[in-house]
């Protein structure tokens, strides 16, 4: 087997442990509360947490494109509406800004 | 009312705008996995049993040769620790779905199609037929750009130069929409976005995801109080 399919296979295990353990996490817990509140904030705060260092970290553009978006996506346009804005604005403002 | 093939059509139709933002950036991918020496079969396997946009992108990064297969497996783990936190919260809406098909929808979980499914979970039991909406078009999606962008990935030229590097993050920022549910949701998103960015630049490793959705969550455990609908 070559080191690449040996890669491929062994990030596929990994990934796949990461996605089955959480079910059993919670077996037998009653969710509810404080609990209830701390998990419902979880998908917000790890979509979040994947993209950050990009909107903030990576420059000027990339910045102001992020705040672009999230004013168009508030405004409850639809997803497509929201990506184009994103993706017009920092082609745009990467030609602006740098 | 709840039809398998209807819910599966309402969750194809919430998953379309992803699957085309997705489109280019599995292109992108693909194409950044050629460049570093993966023929199209291995970036399809990749993509066909990893199927995780972030860690995949990641491990392009890391990649070199010899292929340090090691470090790639542990970074995969890092990345996608999120996973059990994300299981863990969608174990709660499983409850009356088959436990025969659990394995398959969690080998299928992605951080679109979870959130979409606990997005609807807030509102309606989930059912298979509505998951699998979600999840099916979206590996098929993902596995055919990602191959494609393979094999003819480096005719379109530069991706950055159209935008399409971050068609990613505004798809997750159009999500995140989705789950404001007033100025608590901003103090868990805020908390959330600086502890990432600042672990992301003092942090070695790919432990950032981690450490911003646990202090998300610790915020949102702190500001709850007791007797209020959450």
């Amino acid at each position: 087997m070559t080191a690449t399919i040996l890669a491929i296979l062994g990030m596929a295990l990994a990934t796949y442990a990461t996605r089955a353990s959480g079910l059993y996490l919670m077996r037998g817990v009653v969710v509810k509360g404080r609990l209830k509140a701390a998990l419902d904030a979880l998908p917000p705060a790890i979509l979040m947490a994947v993209i950050a260092p990009t909107i903030l970290t990576t420059g000027l553009a990339e910045t102001s494109a992020a705040i672009l978006t999230a004013a168009v996506a508030f405004m409850r346009a639809p997803l497509v509406v929201t990506i184009l804005t994103g993706v017009v604005s920092v082609v745009l403002l990467r030609m602006v800004l740098s | 009312m709840t039809s398998p093939a209807r819910e599966f059509r309402q969750g194809l139709l919430d998953v379309l705008p992803i699957l085309v933002a997705a489109t280019p950036i599995g292109l992108l991918w693909g194409t950044l996995a050629a460049s570093k020496g993966l023929v199209p079969f291995e970036v399809w396997l990749m993509s066909a049993t990893v199927f995780a946009g972030a860690a995949q992108f990641v491990a392009i990064e890391v990649w070199r040769d010899p292929v340090p297969w090691v470090l790639l497996t542990v970074t995969a783990l890092i990345v996608n620790i999120r996973h059990v936190l994300m299981g863990a919260s969608l174990s709660r809406h499983l409850r009356g779905i088959d436990g025969r098909w659990h394995p398959a929808m969690m080998f299928l979980m992605a951080d679109e199609n979870w959130a979409f499914s606990e997005r609807r979970a807030l509102k309606t039991p989930l059912t298979l037929g509505y998951y699998f909406g979600l999840a099916l078009p979206m590996w098929i999606t993902w596995t055919t750009s990602s191959i494609t962008g393979a094999i003819v990935g480096r005719s379109f030229g530069d991706p950055a130069a159209y935008g399409f590097d971050f068609a990613f993050s505004a798809m997750f920022i159009g999500i995140l929409a989705g789950f404001w549910k007033g100025p608590r949701t901003g103090a868990v998103l805020g908390a959330s976005a600086i502890a990432a960015a600042l672990a992301k630049l003092y942090v070695p490793g790919a432990w950032y995801i981690v450490i911003g959705g646990i202090v998300g969550v610790v915020v949102a455990a702190l500001l709850y109080r007791e007797g209020e609908a959450s």
